[in-house]
């Protein structure tokens, strides 16, 4: 008998998109952006220590427009990653089940992320540090 | 009636002879990175400007070196956990799934090292 190709898990393709997966994908692609985010810390961390020179090459790149866009991305994906990280937490010890605690947090999550997001990000360039 | 052994019953390891330490290790993981990150933004926000010389200071600074320490340890271990189970999910066929989750060792102990180690260089004021 033939083998038949059957689909694998987690399979995509076949969910009907709806908050729960939505922010269950969120999360994972927050998290990958994260692990970029951790190469600029790295990156970071390696210019302060090699002295005034590469800090301050580090520094331009950063205060670049593709380095603030990147900022402001990893700013926003910390913010969601740490709230529906805790979200997920929550599930972990029984506590938020039920459907209507389920898309509350999930709306609080990514909205709290987008609007902590702005007020940071205002809040920096209104006192001049961007 | 279960058909486990008494001895994997015992060792409670699973299938995946890996019981539950990962989903484990990225919990706890998880946790300490919620003090550990807010610490670090809300310190660098205290930073009167993020020129050379007062981050410099600030990293010198031993609790602030050995929290940072502990900060890049726990984030390049809780990001491993997790972009090594998304090769996993997502990397079909057994070849390019073992030399990505390899690569990708290498990649957070070079990455994570380095981050380490230039605190240590800061710390050390070498």
């Amino acid at each position: 008998m033939p083998a038949r190709i059957r689909p694998l898990s987690p399979h995509l393709g076949i969910y009907r998109w709806q908050i729960g997966n939505s922010l269950s994908i969120l999360h994972r692609l927050t998290g990958i952006a994260l692990a970029f985010g951790l190469l600029a810390l790295s990156y970071w961390l390696i210019s302060l220590a090699g002295g005034e020179q590469s800090y301050a090459a580090a520094a331009r790149a950063f205060a670049s427009p593709v380095g603030v866009l990147a900022l402001v991305g990893w700013t926003f994906a910390f913010l969601y990653h740490l709230l529906n990280g805790v979200r997920h937490l929550c599930w972990d010890v029984g506590l938020g089940f039920e459907r209507r605690e389920r898309h509350a947090t999930g709306w609080l999550a990514v909205l709290g992320a987008l609007a902590l997001t702005a007020c940071i990000w205002v809040l920096l360039w209104h006192l001049g540090r961007v | 009636m279960s058909l486990r052994s008494p001895l994997g019953r015992v060792l409670g390891m699973g299938s995946a002879r890996d019981g539950t330490g990962h989903w484990l290790a990225q919990r706890l993981s998880a946790v300490a990175l919620i003090p550990l990150t807010l610490w670090f933004f809300f310190s660098l926000l205290g930073l009167p400007a993020l020129d050379y010389a007062a981050v410099r200071a600030w990293l010198a600074l031993p609790f602030n070196g050995f929290l940072a320490l502990l900060l890049v340890a726990a984030l390049a271990y809780h990001s491993y956990l997790g972009t090594a189970v998304v090769i996993e999910d997502y990397v079909h066929g057994n070849g390019m799934k073992l030399f990505l989750s390899l690569l990708l060792r290498f990649v957070y102990v070079l990455c994570g090292g380095a981050g380490l180690f230039a605190i240590l260089r800061v710390a050390f004021g070498s």
